[in-house]
């Protein structure tokens, strides 16, 4: 496990250096100053506490979806309905938490927890019983399933749920908060970083669990690393299959909460914004590793967020060209990685 | 002396990095003949011809083409030098029509406007020259598969290929459209074309070729004229010599009441294009007994195999003393993960079992202390279960998968080439556990295309041809001949 954590640490040390090396480069091709350019990323980022705060807020989204596409990627599956899926959990989280004003903190936001799941779950079903029974690909189902979620979830807030002269839902009773980290650590006051990260991080150790500790994850390993051998093994493939997508699927569900209830309590049009497209970024750099996700999430959210700090200096889609550098860089890599082994 | 062959192949030699794929391999095939290449699979067969073809190249060994050295460095020079090769499988575009196809990549005319008049004509006249029949204007994803072969031979025809390859073209059609593929195969003979006809149905090489040259792990074990061998003869050649081995199996006796561990009763397996790949099979194996099932490849072990363990269906009754272990032919396809360690391939399947997990937890400890019995008891080198699978050697990683599915103490166990591509020590390890799985009340079916191998462990032999039952002999009266005479189709003397 150490041995593993450390390879994964310097695989995405690189990926970030050569990134790193790849903005200089467009920074001076902009004629800018590239020293100047690292000072405000150090002192805009990663020392001032807002900065920090929003790049760790950033970090749980694409933790939360980048453990769905790790998940499901790890297991041969390629999932990539995670934006779809984060809608529906969000939604669906939404409306229970609407529906049930009285309760309290401790009910309901474990409540809450579930029911994101659920939605995200409920969101891959179509596509895992498409694959299990008739061979269905995924990546055509999961990628429909992406537009029904948005086109309905804009559709359901307006038509029914939504604040007049807004795009988005009531706020949720207040006992359906999840904390801020600025109530605690006065340097985080005034960012949206909350009580999610620890969520996102517990699960992506349970993720870890779940694959490396248990039969079930063993299985669901084995069905990705070869379904032939897993099937003469007596394991049943398909509604293996089934369950890869439909846990993923949960997984991207509870990305929501992270903006519903540690953030904004509402739920509001197009919030994902391709985060969950962006998990299968996070989960390509971190190998479908749940350990290298959470690093991976960090990468792309600092990218993000460097891209927003910096935007005065130098043109924020620099940033975004940078981030598809840094999926190129990581294929071309694994691509030779790959032949060698 | 001036050598007539069309194609002289002399001392070939490809290693990879775990097997010698030809090992000093001659081959010499005189021009205007049909001559066949056989083997079992793995014998080298197909190495050969992508050495022939330049798709792979030799570590040794000369080619001549009618006395000329050559050296091709990718299958265009073979081309050139008029080499066709028809694949078995095809390599089509489905929408385009066939002279589209069979044009593809030298269209006639300039390069942007190509004359489809004269590619149409072309494809007609060569199509009249040969007597193929196929419809220029026909759609490929409309055809047959026979019409698809005939598209492909066209194909290489108009390349201008005067030695055609063909590389077990017989596997996909039905009866009838072999006998339509043998009369082309004999025209383009009668115009001057040398034919090179791989396969490794001995009925079909006895009635279509002139000369034989047969494939043994990698070497030429013999050539023959067609007429003057026998389909028993190139059945021994192909499969080895058939000297009865001393028998270790005596030594492993099961002394129990001897139950039934495994019966079937008219089992039929649906087999592509409407045919049968098994046919009202009946066989019982008891408790402590090894029964071996010979035959050529491809006439309906895998079927079997699959079958008694569940993992096809089948009309007919199957019953067994217990789940049945299985070591399947290909251990790449179906036995491993070769990304994944030792133990983990170790464990899989037995996952499950109290042993090793509860349902929330697997036991590592419990997996380690199992894992390194097997590593011990089967010898595994490198002893380190932490190792990928793919990294071991092709013996070792068999060794993982016999390990694994003896371990689960089964009662019936299905052994499908157990020793294939596995180095002698291995092997000779391999046969011992699965003796002492029967000593200890297994009942094993043992399907191998090895009769050195079935002789030496079986206590009863039976053969499959054709999806069918040809018959069972105790092993004190397996001989060779009958053994032959059935792999070969022919019916009881």
């Amino acid at each position: 496990m150490r041995a593993l954590i450390k390879s994964e640490g310097r695989w995405i040390t690189a990926a970030a250096a050569l990134s790193l090396a790849v903005l200089l480069l467009g920074v001076v091709g902009l004629g800018r100053n590239p020293a100047l350019v690292l000072r405000l990323m150090v002192s805009r980022v990663l020392l001032s506490p807002y900065g920090l705060g929003q790049t760790l807020y950033k970090t749980t989204t694409l933790i939360f979806t980048g453990l769905a596409c790790a998940l499901a990627f790890r297991c041969g599956l390629f999932n990539i309905g995670a934006e779809g899926q984060v809608y529906a959990g969000g939604f669906l989280m939404t409306a229970v938490g609407l529906a049930l004003p009285g309760l309290p903190a401790v009910l309901l936001i474990p409540l809450l927890l579930v029911v994101s799941a659920l939605g995200g779950g409920l969101w891959a079903l179509l596509p895992g019983y498409l694959k299990a029974k008739r061979g269905a690909h995924e990546v055509i189902t999961t990628m429909m399933m992406n537009f029904i979620a948005l086109a309905l979830t804009n559709y359901l807030v307006m038509a029914r749920f939504h604040v007049p002269e807004t795009i988005h839902t009531q706020e949720l009773p207040a006992a359906a908060s999840l904390p801020l980290a600025g109530a605690f650590a006065r340097t985080f006051q005034g960012s949206a970083v909350n009580a999610s990260l620890l969520v996102a991080l517990a699960l992506a150790a349970a993720v870890w669990y779940f694959l490396w500790r248990t039969p079930l994850g063993f299985e669901l390993r084995a069905v990705g690393a070869n379904p032939e051998a897993a099937r003469s093994s007596g394991v049943p493939v398909e509604s293996r299959l089934f369950l890869i997508l439909v846990a993923s699927g949960a997984l991207a569900g509870l990305a929501g909460v992270n903006f519903i209830l540690g953030y904004k309590h509402y739920f509001e049009q197009g919030f994902a914004a391709e985060e969950g497209f962006l998990g299968i970024a996070v989960a390509l750099v971190a190998k479908n590793h749940p350990v290298g996700v959470v690093f991976a999430a960090l990468l792309f959210a600092l990218l993000s967020q460097a891209g927003l700090a910096l935007n005065t200096v130098i043109p924020r889609e620099l940033f975004e060209i940078l981030q598809s550098a840094v999926i190129f860089i990581v294929v071309i890599c694994q691509n030779r990685l790959g032949e060698k082994a | 002396m001036p050598s007539t062959a069309a194609i002289a192949l002399r001392g070939i030699v490809k290693r990879y990095p775990r097997v010698i794929a030809n090992d000093g391999v001659d081959l010499v095939v005189d021009k205007g003949t049909i001559h066949a290449v056989i083997g079992e699979n793995g014998a080298g067969k197909s190495t050969l011809m992508k050495i022939l073809y330049g798709m792979v190249r030799p570590d040794e060994g000369s080619i001549e083409l009618a006395g000329r050295p050559v050296r091709f460095a990718s299958p265009r020079e073979a081309i050139a030098a008029g080499i066709g090769m028809v694949h078995q499988h095809f390599m089509l575009v489905r929408p385009l029509t066939v002279y589209e196809n069979v044009v593809l990549g030298q269209e006639p005319g300039r390069a942007l406007r190509w004359d489809r008049r004269q590619a149409r004509s072309e494809v007609s006249r060569l199509s009249k020259e040969y007597g193929i029949a196929v419809d220029p204007e026909a759609r490929v994803a409309e055809l047959s598969v026979g019409e698809e072969q005939r598209v492909e031979i066209l194909k290489v025809l108009y390349r201008g290929a005067r030695t055609l390859i063909l590389d077990e073209p017989t596997a996909v059609l039905t009866p009838g459209e072999c006998e339509e593929l043998f009369a082309t195969l004999r025209r383009l003979k009668q115009a001057g074309s040398t034919i090179l006809f791989i396969s490794h149905k001995l009925k079909e090489v006895m009635a279509l070729c002139d000369r034989v040259t047969v494939m043994r792990r990698g070497k030429t074990v013999g050539e023959k004229a067609c007429a003057e061998t026998s389909r028993e003869e190139l059945a021994r050649l192909m499969v080895g010599d058939m000297e009865i081995a001393e028998s270790k199996s005596s030594d492993f006796r099961y002394e129990a009441a001897p139950e039934t561990a495994l019966e079937l009763e008219s089992v039929c397996v649906a087999g592509p294009h409407g045919r049968r790949a098994l046919s009202e099979i009946s066989l019982s194996v008891a408790a402590g007994e090894i029964l071996g099932v010979a035959g050529v490849e491809g006439n309906g072990q895998r079927e079997l195999a699959q079958a008694v363990c569940g993992l096809l269906p089948y009309y007919g009754r199957i019953r067994r003393a217990g789940r049945a272990a299985y070591i399947p032919e290909d251990r790449h396809r179906c036995g491993l993960l070769l990304c994944a360690p030792a133990w983990e391939n170790m464990l899989l399947g037995r996952h499950r079992e109290r042993e090793f997990s509860s349902p929330l937890s697997l036991d590592q400890a419990a997996i380690r202390r199992y894992g390194r019995a097997l590593v011990s008891d089967f010898d595994l080198r490198p002893p380190d279960l932490e190792q990928r699978a793919a990294a071991f050697s092709g013996g070792n990683q068999q060794k993982i998968v016999v390990g694994r599915e003896l371990s689960k103490s089964p009662r019936v166990l299905v052994a499908a080439h157990p020793t294939r591509g596995v180095d002698i020590g291995a092997a000779a390890l391999i046969h011992d556990r699965i003796l002492r799985a029967k000593a200890a009340g297994c009942g094993v079916l043992l399907i191998s295309a090895d009769l050195d191998e079935l002789l030496a462990l079986c206590d009863r032999i039976a053969v499959l041809y054709s999806g069918r039952l040809m018959g069972v002999l105790p092993r004190g009266q397996a001989n060779l001949e009958t053994l032959g005479r059935w792999m070969a189709g022919l019916e009881q003397a």
